[in-house]
């Protein structure tokens, strides 16, 4: 591992190339409110962060991540079209793996644009990709935005489609949900008892809590309209798990996802944006054909990415997390933005990475 | 240096854990006072009884400063991650049988499973603009639970006794805690979900891993071993 002074080092050469490509270098507090951060991850990131307390402000996280923080600073007081950098600690707490670090340097670059998103994911792809070409990284990308076009698209209720769009970065829980409403997963007895029941209620016994009565029924009413929608069809679920399988070079890929697009036409203009995206990459100069691409990549690990995301990793060395990932984040403008978005897209490199794998572009 | 043994210093866990270590012809015993937390072992040589709250002995086993120790299996999953590179279980005691489990208002007849559970948190986040919340001392395990269940939109609220009267007190909706009869919990209105069952809890022998030994601490150990494994 090499020392701090030299990945300080190593993190004000890439600030500064990202500086040299047009972005304002920008500094984040550590200490970040905990209600923001968990109102967008949910309970989860209490285990991947750690959280510290005082009596006038409550709970705080030691910054897990720059996104949100940087997303905040430019949706109060940013000039658009903006372009950030910025460098510094992130904190995860790691309690299963000792071996994992719990502090590092990030390096980041992101931007807010309006105009041509696919300029703008290639501009951010394209960095990267020139910063981290010494190092001989196999990189990877997706688009999390054709997925949630598919689901858009499906000819079912609206209220199935919002339980599979919730679920979009629960790949189980999404498989799960699939089976249920494809009618392939058995419905529960209990389910099936209280879907014949005339009156649910009768044994409910005393209400008690929050969850009043009301809310009970109204969810009662919801799985009674839903038991008697049509099951999605064996088409609908063949047409996902195709969409799910796609992976190979971005021109196959693409290739692929035409052909699904002449059945699940709802994905036809997130198809375009990805071959207006792989145009935008060819002209920075990068084999944009050729470029990896899988349908489900980034679906475990990158929750508030919604449209490209992208990795670099190092082949060989299945022991490192990932160089660099990023992605857009268009909703997470929206979600922190209170009635304001912005669509943004960007990205982080671990110096200390670079370093080891003997970095010095 | 000889070989220390953690044992829970009060009620019905201690006295237990006594009578399951003479029934194998080793006597432990408090000395002095009833309000002295230092203890006797008579019919093995080299052990050393020490007194501690039972949830504290996950901790010292982790430390090595203990090499053996009582306590349920809950604790040690809760408080230690990677448990296994941290202590190995030399024998299920027997008593102390507890299921950490998920549990809802009986009233909520609409939730059976976690399934249920997910989709109705996802309504009451909606409806009452704050996550549902899930009263618990065993944030680790639950949290894990739940996140292999990809259940989302709750949180989890600190309750370190009477839990079971959160949901009625409205500072919780939810509960996941311990129970071997499901007595307090049908008593206070609420049910077990189907698939709510986390982990199966009962007393047990640790023996730390990490501990340095000296050659007659690793005889002692061994005896011990074989007599109690």
């Amino acid at each position: 591992m090499p020392d701090r002074a030299a990945i300080l080092a190593e993190a004000a050469r890439l600030r500064g190339q990202f500086e040299a490509a047009g972005a304002l270098p920008v500094e984040t507090a550590v200490l970040q409110p905990a209600g923001t951060l968990l109102d967008l991850y949910g309970e989860d990131i209490r285990a991947r962060a750690y959280i510290t307390s005082d009596a006038l402000r409550g709970e705080q996280m030691l910054r897990p991540d720059f996104t949100v923080p940087v997303v905040q600073m430019h949706m109060a007081h940013g000039a658009e079209p903006a372009r950030y950098t910025y460098a510094g600690e992130v904190f995860r707490r790691q309690e299963d793996d000792a071996d994992r670090a719990n502090e590092y340097i990030q390096v980041g670059f992101e931007i807010f644009a309006r105009d041509d998103a696919a300029r703008s994911d290639a501009e951010v792809f394209s960095t990267f990709h020139a910063l981290l070409a010494p190092l001989g990284l196999q990189p990877a990308t997706g688009d999390i935005g054709i997925l949630m076009a598919a689901v858009d698209g499906l000819e079912t209720s609206e209220r199935r489609k919002a339980a599979l769009r919730r679920h979009i970065w629960r790949p189980r829980r999404f498989r799960a949900l699939i089976e249920r409403f494809s009618g392939r997963a058995p419905v529960p007895a209990s389910r099936a008892e209280l879907l014949a029941a005339k009156d649910p209620m009768a044994a409910a016994g005393p209400m008690i809590g929050l969850r009043g009565p009301e809310e009970v029924a109204a969810r009662i009413a919801a799985l009674r309209e839903d038991a008697a929608m049509p099951p999605l069809s064996e088409n609908d679920v063949a047409l996902i798990e195709a969409l799910l399988a796609v992976r190979g070079a971005s021109e196959d890929a693409l290739e692929q996802l035409r052909d699904i697009a002449v059945d699940l036409p709802a994905i036809a203009p997130a198809v375009t944006r990805f071959a207006a995206r792989l145009e935008a990459i060819g002209a920075q100069g990068i084999d944009a054909a050729a470029l990896p691409f899988e349908a489900s990549y980034g679906r475990t690990q990158m929750e508030y990415y919604d449209g490209f995301v992208f990795g670099f990793t190092a082949p060989g060395r299945p022991d490192l997390p990932p160089v660099a990932t990023g992605g857009r984040y268009d909703a997470l403008t929206r979600q922190l933005g209170a009635g304001r978005e912005i669509p943004a897209v960007g990205g982080v490199i671990r110096p200390g990475l670079t370093l080891e794998l003997g970095a010095a572009t | 240096m000889s070989i220390k043994l953690g044992v829970p210093s009060k009620g019905r866990l201690m006295e237990k854990t006594f009578e399951w270590f003479a029934g194998r012809g080793i006597t432990l015993g408090r000395s002095g006072s009833e309000r002295e937390y230092a203890g006797f072992v008579e019919g093995v040589e080299n052990v050393e009884l020490v007194l501690l709250s039972a949830g504290e002995i996950p901790r010292e086993l982790a430390a090595g400063r203990i090499q053996l120790g009582v306590t349920g299996t809950d604790l040690i999953r809760e408080k230690l991650g990677q448990w296994e590179s941290h202590v190995s279980e030399l024998a299920e005691l027997g008593f102390g049988h507890a299921d950490l489990v998920l549990a809802v208002p009986s009233a909520w007849v609409d939730v059976s499973t976690l399934d249920d559970l997910d989709a109705a948190a996802a309504a009451f986040r909606a409806q009452h603009g704050f996550r549902l919340r899930i009263a618990t001392k065993y944030h680790r395990l639950t949290r894990e639970f739940l996140r292999g269940a990809g259940v989302a939109d709750y949180q989890l609220v600190d309750s370190q006794g009477a839990t079971e009267g959160t949901v009625k007190n409205e500072t919780a909706e939810a509960i996941a805690d311990i129970t071997s009869t499901g007595d307090t919990l049908r008593a206070n209105h609420l049910k077990i979900l189907e698939d709510g069952l986390m982990l199966r809890s009962q007393a047990t022998l640790f023996r730390a891993r990490g501990a340095e030994l000296t050659e007659a601490d690793r005889k002692t150990l061994a005896e011990l071993s074989a007599r109690l494994g």
